[in-house]
């Protein structure tokens, strides 16, 4: 059975999907960055899948900023969150309401 | 000359611009002296401009600029000084120097008396724009500008609320006419071609009769807004809540009598519409009996001034129906002379009096205002129309004009007002200046005016003596533009009949008012006299119930309309629409803003929602895009 | 045959992987599977033949990313019990999946239509490396290093957020002084 660039959509998809209900369902922030982190991976599949199967490098191309921007983010990301325990002592999601108008 | 000319216009316009500066500052001075002043140039000028018209015969016309100019349409800010407007400018210059001199003293203790000059410097320019113009825009132009002003001036004590009624009544009604005058004006357009006087009468003889009589009509409508003829006539007598100088000089001499000056501007249009023309002077005529009478029994001096007035104006209008336009010009302007004089004489007496109207609780004023006393005496003698003063020569040629015309009905209405007018001028006179001391019963103690106002008005009490000598003279001038039409009486005895008997009618209604108003028994009016309760007397002091017939008929139907639609259509209907839209909206956002609770969470699924909104937006129109060949077909299948 | 065994097997594990990821309530097997969930997504780019990017893969999340997660877990209190109290059930899953099957839909659209065309075309006889190495630092030069001043950037500022305060350390500190801190912390936040 050949494998194709579908099978790769599907399971791409699949992940997208996990990852999706991990930020719906989190309230810990630092699962939410974890569920974001295969948002990200699930792309990055269908990115290198469609590279491959169209012998286009650019899908890999777009791949290297993926994980370049992913890991930034992580950065980032992680940095602020450790501000905000030092202020707060949790990380959780519905403790920030500073947002609410 | 041109020179002159602009010197004219515009020095009232810079001497209200100089007032208004003070406008806003407490009393001073000079901010009456300066628009004198100026107002004294642009008389000057004026003089200059007639001694050239008189001298040359030459008009002088002028276009200072384009004022509109679209497609056929083309309106400059022309100005012409020919007899007509040169008289008027003369009148209006120097009548509003004499009161703005007067005024000076008038409005001594006034808290607005910058202001005051501002407006009424104002009005000179509007009404010198209204009389110099060259077409009927310009003219309109000035007419809504003598109109605004006198808004301003007879409201200008607008902490008075009878005060702004009467200015807002004045504005309505002569809104009312201005509408018909704009009708005129646009007919005018629609079948000339232009506005301007020359090229508009040029056209207007090969115009069909129809259309000349309706522009005649409308342009007389708006005329009889402006000079209160009836039946727009009851705000002039409202109008007196004004300061004196103001109806001196607007409601006596200068606006009212701009629709005068409008049918003998027009008048090669009435030449050609003869049935108009008859009944502007029947309705003149009318007018004329109509104010007098309701003047004989007033008991408000100004109010009584100014029916005589409106009185006037009928006369003028039964001249000008009847064709004899350099008449009706040459009673104007000596009607303006002798009125102002006995305005500002009024407004002498009301200082005297502390602002007491009614002539009743004077009397025997002769003793402590000499002046003033000599120069009412004067001013009613020459309405009266007493042979030399202005008013006999004026006056009396309206008479003639009448009879020789054979309209015998006018002139005999015209011959009983003006013994009425005689009676009801002396009856002011001897309640006011003769007889017992009344106002000391109200402990008043009188006093004459300044001598400068006294001066001041001088120059009003001479033309209102000499004016008549002018007579030739003035009808060899204005005759190059107006129809020259002497009226003589054909035989020399009917004439000298006419005259003396005229004379003599006129002389016994004044003795018959001296007689009974200089006895020794008048007292004030208290409602209980058998005369107070008789039917006529009511009738009269009512006003012939005309302005409670409007505010029962007119005024308050109009109210209880606005009313239906106020609750009816404008709530129910506009108001709803609007608030329902705006209500649309405050809701939506009323039942979203629950969207934004500030939980993180919350925020993260509604984001996955409107991702995939987004998303299924995407496909929809991919699909759409790829495959809207098939699509189309189905439509037009469907028969879209 | 090979190929899809390996496709199977790996898409198998990736997915078991990451749904304990986002499911479990530990912190610690959430970190874990991730990690290894990471690593078998690189199995898919070898097979793929994108050995580089497989290799970036490993070395950048089970590297990096991960360690990083795994420092700033020790600053959290992760074995508490955050409450997961959640909505409509039906909701969430229905969004994951519907915003998932789009997505497919779009993706392949181009695909099934087969208009794409290669831009980059892979060059013959050159490994991947190579490939990679060429177009990257021709084509892609400006955003390789717009990229890197970003990366940069976010080290700077993980530095900066993170790092205040990290003079002191609790474990050297007396239990006296970490409480007359803690108080310290309390009037500050009550000023403010």
């Amino acid at each position: 059975m050949e494998i194709g660039l579908n099978h790769y959509l599907v399971l791409s998809t699949i992940l997208f999907a996990i990852g999706l209900l991990g930020v719906i369902r989190r309230k810990n922030l630092l699962m939410l960055f974890f569920a974001t982190e295969i948002l990200l991976n699930s792309v990055n599949i269908s990115f290198a899948a469609i590279s491959h199967y169209y012998g286009d490098l650019t899908g890999q191309m777009f791949a290297f900023f993926v994980i370049a921007i992913a890991a930034s983010e992580v950065a980032v990301g992680l940095g602020l969150l450790i501000v905000w325990h030092k202020k707060h002592n949790n990380i959780d999601l519905d403790s920030m309401s500073t947002m609410r108008g | 000359m041109e020179l002159f000319l602009y010197t004219a216009l515009f020095s009232p316009l810079v001497g209200s611009l100089f007032a208004a500066l003070f406008g806003a500052s407490p009393k001073t001075k000079i901010a009456g002296i300066v628009p004198s002043i100026l107002l004294g140039v642009s008389f000057l000028s004026s003089l200059i401009l007639l001694v050239l018209v008189m001298g040359t015969g030459l008009t002088l016309h002028v276009e200072m600029m384009t004022w509109m100019a679209t497609g056929d349409l083309y309106i400059p800010f022309g100005f012409v000084v020919d007899e007509v407007s040169v008289t008027m400018m003369i009148v209006v210059t120097l009548v509003s120097t004499v009161v703005h001199v007067y005024a000076i003293g008038y409005m001594d203790h006034d808290k607005g008396f910058n202001r005051f000059f501002s407006y009424l410097s104002a009005f000179v320019f509007s009404m010198m724009i209204l009389v110099m113009s060259d077409n009927f825009a310009g003219l309109f132009i000035g007419w809504e500008g003598v109109g605004l002003c006198s808004w301003l001036l007879i409201g200008f004590w607008y902490h008075k609320e009878s005060a702004s009624w009467a200015a807002n009544e004045a504005f309505i009604m002569n809104r009312i006419a201005d509408l018909g005058m704009l009708i005129g004006i646009f007919l005018i357009y629609w079948n000339t071609g232009t506005l301007q006087y020359e090229e508009a009468f040029a056209v207007m003889p090969s115009l069909s009769t129809d259309i000349l009589t309706w522009m005649g009509i409308f342009l007389f409508i708006g005329a009889m807004g402006k000079s209160a003829q009836f039946p727009l006539h009851t705000w002039l007598a409202d109008a007196m809540e004004g300061p004196t100088p103001v109806s001196a000089l607007i409601h006596a001499a200068t606006m009212v009598t701009a629709g005068v000056y409008l049918v003998v501007r027009a008048n090669p249009l009435y030449e050609l519409i003869p049935s108009v023309g008859l009944f502007i002077a029947s309705l003149g005529a009318f007018v004329a009996l109509f104010a007098a009478s309701m003047a004989l029994v007033n008991r408000d001096m100004k109010r009584v001034i100014a029916y005589s007035t409106l009185s006037q104006l009928g006369y003028m209008f039964a001249a000008a129906g009847l064709g004899a336009y350099w008449v009706a010009l040459f009673h104007l302007m000596a009607h303006a002379f002798f009125k102002a004089l006995l305005f500002l004489g009024a407004g002498n007496v009301m200082h005297a009096m502390h602002d007491e109207l009614d002539p009743f609780k004077m009397g025997g004023l002769s003793k402590v205002m000499k002046g003033t006393f000599l120069m009412m005496t004067i001013a009613s003698v020459a309405l009266a129309g007493i042979f030399p003063l202005a008013g006999f020569f004026s006056k009396d040629l309206i008479l003639e004009v009448a009879f020789v015309e054979h309209h015998y009905i006018i002139y005999t209405v015209l011959l009983f007002t003006a013994g009425l007018t005689a009676f009801y001028s002396f009856r002011l006179v001897a309640l006011i200046f003769h007889g017992e001391d009344r106002y000391k019963l109200f402990g008043i103690h009188p006093h004459e005016a300044y001598k400068f106002m006294l001066i001041a008005m001088s120059p009003l009490l001479l033309l209102a003596i000499i004016a008549g000598a002018f007579k030739m003279s003035y009808f060899e001038m204005v005759t190059n533009l107006l129809p020259a039409t002497e009226y003589h009486v054909h035989s020399a005895a009917t004439y000298w009949i006419m005259t003396i008997g005229t004379q003599i009618f006129v002389a016994l209604a004044i003795l018959y008012a001296y007689k009974k108003y200089t006895r020794k028994d008048i007292v004030v009016p208290d409602g209980t006299s058998k005369m107070e309760n008789s039917f006529a007397y009511k009738l009269l002091i009512n006003q012939y119930y005309i302005p409670y017939f409007y505010q029962e008929y007119i005024v308050k139907a109009y109210r209880e309309l606005s009313e239906v639609f106020w609750t009816k259509i404008d709530q129910k209907v506009v108001d709803a629409t609007v608030d329902g839209i705006a209500n649309v909206f405050y809701q939506t956002g009323e039942r979203t803003r629950v969207m934004q609770s500030g939980n993180l969470s919350t925020m993260l699924k509604w984001m996955v929602a409107g991702t995939v909104a987004l998303l299924s937006l995407a496909v929809v129109f991919g699909l759409a895009a790829r495959y809207s060949a098939e699509i189309k077909t189905f439509l037009s299948g469907l028969g879209v | 045959m090979f190929e899809a065994i390996a496709f199977y097997l790996f898409a198998f594990l990736t997915i078991t992987m990451f749904y304990i990821a986002v499911t479990t309530s530990q912190a610690l097997y959430a970190l874990s599977s991730l990690a290894a969930g990471m690593i078998f997504i690189s199995a898919f780019f070898f097979i793929l033949g994108a050995d580089f990017l497989g290799a970036v893969q490993i070395v950048v999340y089970s590297g990096a990313v991960m360690a990083l997660y795994a420092f700033g877990m020790m600053f959290f209190d992760t074995t508490r019990d955050v409450k997961e109290k959640q909505g409509n059930k039906a909701i969430i899953l229905g969004l994951s999946i519907l915003s998932a099957i789009l997505i497919v839909v779009i993706v392949s659209a181009p695909i099934v239509g087969n208009n794409i065309e290669a831009f980059y075309p892979m060059t013959e006889g050159a490994g991947n490396v190579q490939e990679v190495g060429m177009v990257l630092f021709t084509k892609y030069l400006v955003p390789f290093e717009v990229a890197a001043v970003m990366l940069l950037v976010a080290m700077v500022a993980g530095i900066v957020l993170a790092g205040k305060k990290m003079d002191l350390s609790l474990t050297l500190m007396t239990e006296a002084e970490i409480l007359m801190m803690k108080e310290e912390d309390k009037n500050k936040k009550a000023l403010s």
